[in-house]
């Protein structure tokens, strides 16, 4: 049956608004070194390459593996691209376990990008339409909506803005840095799209992620710990339909529901130390806590107010800085499944948590209708 | 031991020129008929995975549209390559080989007439360097048509003589696009488009669907009368620029096709992605495949060439020359970028 999967690897760049000292090959051979480096590999070592990205349009490079076959040591090998809107970065890390998993291929390189700089993004996210409201236009809706439903009180969204980008000034790697943040600095940055406040929103980042998969013999002879993957599952659903409930998607329930049952975690809160979850507006940590079952709805900003996603609470939530701090947005959920590893790994550095023995990493996108989720623990299924 | 995985049904639409309607409205009635054709009911598909390309919709996440047409409701496991959908059923077959899951539907979708192909491909090149030069993919593979003439091995008549039965086969294919009983002299005396590629030697510009259900193990005999079962399925890429490159051969096609065991068994029919009648003559090499092998019984790319559903159809048409007319070992191809960059082979054998 399923080979064994193991996370040797992790590399990603430092992201920032403009990385104009690289190109986009250099961009992605600096996390692919990276988790080649953390690996004790070299590129010769790997089998296959999965890339994921968004949109083409987002950079102006069509099927953009076809150019970057040379920088990423492909010629010659099996190389593929995955393309499932936000949720991509996860996606891609996906199908790379899938090919170890299936026995195909035994050590998998597999890399999510975005180089926002190079394009625009905001107009590339309306359908190349002008006048388009851009992501947080889209979801500040489906946050207001969650707000009257759960009587969640305003600060709440502070709240998870200052967490992370508390913790983002602990991540060496992390875009957005604000030093001095706090509840009134956010309560009084300007609003972008109500209830959305500047501060609570993701930046545009140029960065990539990189991690190498192996089978079980990669694993078991790997230097530094690995994270072995227990999960996986993805999950789609159409978009609008009357009916659908867009602040709580059966598509994330259903993803998550399934990666738990795969890694036998019947009580998520209790079952799992540490989530690094795709919050690209603050509002969206405790919209996901119970999206995901680690609470029962109404009670997600609860977590949030109690501080218990805090680095050092009972369910610490993206202790990377999460989406808030860096926004590269095809890398954006590879980046959550590589945080994921890194904590099982513990080499998380200055954000790690204690004690990790499971990580859960999750991904979403399009209209909040693509869902990817993986966990990951110390120990081999 | 890869786990046996079936291919058994195949839909498609007809390729044609400037169709009206989007990509899914194209799906809809495809991806309809392959499920019916297959046995399995809707809601038991175990995994979906689909190819497409933003930049021949002109809109980015054009992709999100065509999950309308896969019905997902309640929630589907479901992804998506931004590659020809013969990648897609790469993926599909990489998902059951884990055993918890056993069908698959695949699909994929082009429209390629609302654009001009030979600016938007442009895009597929080297950013920086290639890009700016707005080296066509018509232009590159005319190189790579002159490198393989200048070996002398091949000559312009040899040219003609593919693009002549491309499309005399295709007569025979009613969802091909360009057909016609034409000789390789006629072929010969149309003119140049790009030196030394005459206008018979290019593709048409085409849109299209097609959609395919896999199964795995023995419910693809309780399904289907005669199942294709996927022998072999791989994937190699080759350097980006053509300047680093040999032209006149296909090393990924031919890495490809030793993994897969192409030499293991006579193949009776070969179904190729030649977008331009020399790569035929370099695929046959490449693919090692013996002078009776039959390729390209439907016509080919150069009958119809939809791009994204291109290489799928392939491995569609692979597959009905063993549901439909009982042959045992076929074989379908992709390819992905200029001047065959990227090349993917699939083995397909019938029960004896």
């Amino acid at each position: 049956m399923a080979e064994r999967c193991a996370v040797v690897g992790v590399g990603q760049t430092h992201h920032a608004k403009v990385r104009d000292d690289v190109s986009l090959a250099g961009l992605l051979r600096e996390a692919g070194q990276r988790a080649l480096d953390d690996a004790e590999m070299t590129w010769s070592d790997i089998d296959a390459v999965v890339i994921g990205t968004a949109p083409d349009p987002f950079e102006g490079v069509m099927m953009p593996e076809l150019y970057l076959a040379d920088a990423l040591g492909a010629a010659g090998k099996p190389i593929m691209r995955v393309h499932t809107a936000g949720s991509v970065g996860g996606s891609t890390a996906i199908v790379a376990a899938h090919l170890v998993e299936s026995g195909v291929r035994r050590r998998v390189l597999t890399l999510a990008f975005e180089k926002q700089s190079e394009g625009d993004t905001t107009w590339a996210l309306g359908g190349g339409r002008s006048g388009g409201v851009g992501a947080g236009g889209y979801f500040a809706p489906h946050i207001r909506a969650y707000i009257a439903r759960s009587n969640a009180p305003e600060y709440v969204g502070w709240m998870v803005a200052v967490k992370d980008r508390k913790n983002a000034l602990k991540n060496p790697y992390a875009h957005l840095k604000v030093p001095d943040i706090d509840l009134e600095m956010v309560r009084d940055s300007p609003m972008v799209w109500d209830p959305v406040r500047r501060l609570e929103s993701c930046p545009a980042s140029d960065g990539a992620c990189a991690m190498v998969l192996t089978d079980e013999a990669g694993g078991d002879a790997a230097s530094k710990p690995p994270a072995w993957v227990h999960g996986t599952a993805v999950r789609s659903e159409l978009g609008q339909f009357p009916g659908r409930d867009p602040v709580s998607p059966r598509g994330g329930q259903d993803c998550a529901a399934d990666v738990y049952r795969q890694a036998g975690i019947t009580n998520p809160l209790e079952e799992v130390d540490v989530v690094e979850c795709y919050v690209p507006f603050s509002w969206y940590e405790p919209m996901w806590m119970e999206n995901l079952g680690f609470v029962p709805p109404g009670d997600g900003w609860k977590l949030t107010e109690e501080g218990a996603t805090e680095i050092g609470g009972k369910l610490p939530v993206n202790p990377s800085g999460g989406v808030l701090s860096s926004n590269p947005i095809g890398a954006s959920g590879m980046l959550r499944f590589a945080e994921a590893a890194m904590q099982v790994r513990g080499t998380a550095g200055e954000h790690q948590v204690a004690d990790v023995r499971t990580a859960v990493g999750h991904a979403y996108g399009g209209a909040a209708q693509y869902f990817a989720m993986w966990v990951l623990r110390d120990t081999k299924p | 031991m890869a786990r046996e995985v079936a291919i058994v049904s195949f839909a498609q639409t007809p390729s044609i020129y400037g169709v009206t309607e989007t990509e899914s409205q194209l799906l809809f009635p495809v991806i309809a008929e392959a499920i019916e054709r297959s046995g399995i009911p809707r809601k038991e598909i175990g995994f979906t995975c689909s190819g497409s390309a933003d930049y021949l919709a002109g809109a980015s996440f054009a992709f999100v549209g065509n999950l309308e047409a896969t019905g997902a409701w309640p929630p589907i496991s479901e992804s998506h390559v931004e590659m020809d959908g013969a990648w897609a059923l790469y993926e599909a077959w990489v998902r059951l080989q884990h055993g918890d899951v056993d069908t698959a539907l695949v699909f994929s979708s082009g429209i390629s007439s609302r654009g001009d192909m030979r600016e938007v491909l442009c895009l597929q090149n080297d950013p920086y360097y290639l890009m700016p030069l707005w080296a066509d993919h018509v232009s590159l593979a005319a190189l790579q048509a002159r490198a393989l003439l200048d070996t002398g091995k091949v000559t312009e008549a040899d040219l003609a003589e593919v693009a002549a039965r491309s499309r005399r086969a295709a007569t025979g294919n009613s969802m091909a696009q360009v057909a016609g009983d034409v000789t390789a002299e006629a072929m010969s005396a149309e003119p140049y488009v790009v030196a030394p590629l005459r206008a018979g030697d290019c593709p048409p510009v085409s849109d299209g669907a097609a959609a395919m259900v896999l199964v795995a193990g023995d419910r693809a005999r309780d399904v289907c009368e005669r199942p294709a079962w996927i022998r072999g399925i791989d994937h190699r890429i080759e350097p980006h620029y053509p300047g680093v490159r040999d032209l006149t051969t296909s090393r990924s096609t031919r890495l490809a096709a030793e993994h897969v065991g192409v030499g293991d068994a006579p193949v009776e029919v070969a179904e190729l992605s030649a977008t331009f009648s020399h790569e035929e003559l370099i695929l046959r090499d490449a693919l090692g495949l013996a002078d009776d092998v039959e390729v390209n019984p439907s016509g080919g790319a150069l009958a119809a060439n939809p791009l994204m559903v291109t290489g799928l159809i392939r491995i569609g048409e692979a597959f009905r020359q063993i549901h439909d007319h009982g042959r045992t070992r076929t074989l379908g191809h992709a390819t992905s970028g200029p001047c065959l960059q990227q090349n993917l082979v699939c083995v397909l054998e019938g029960d004896r």
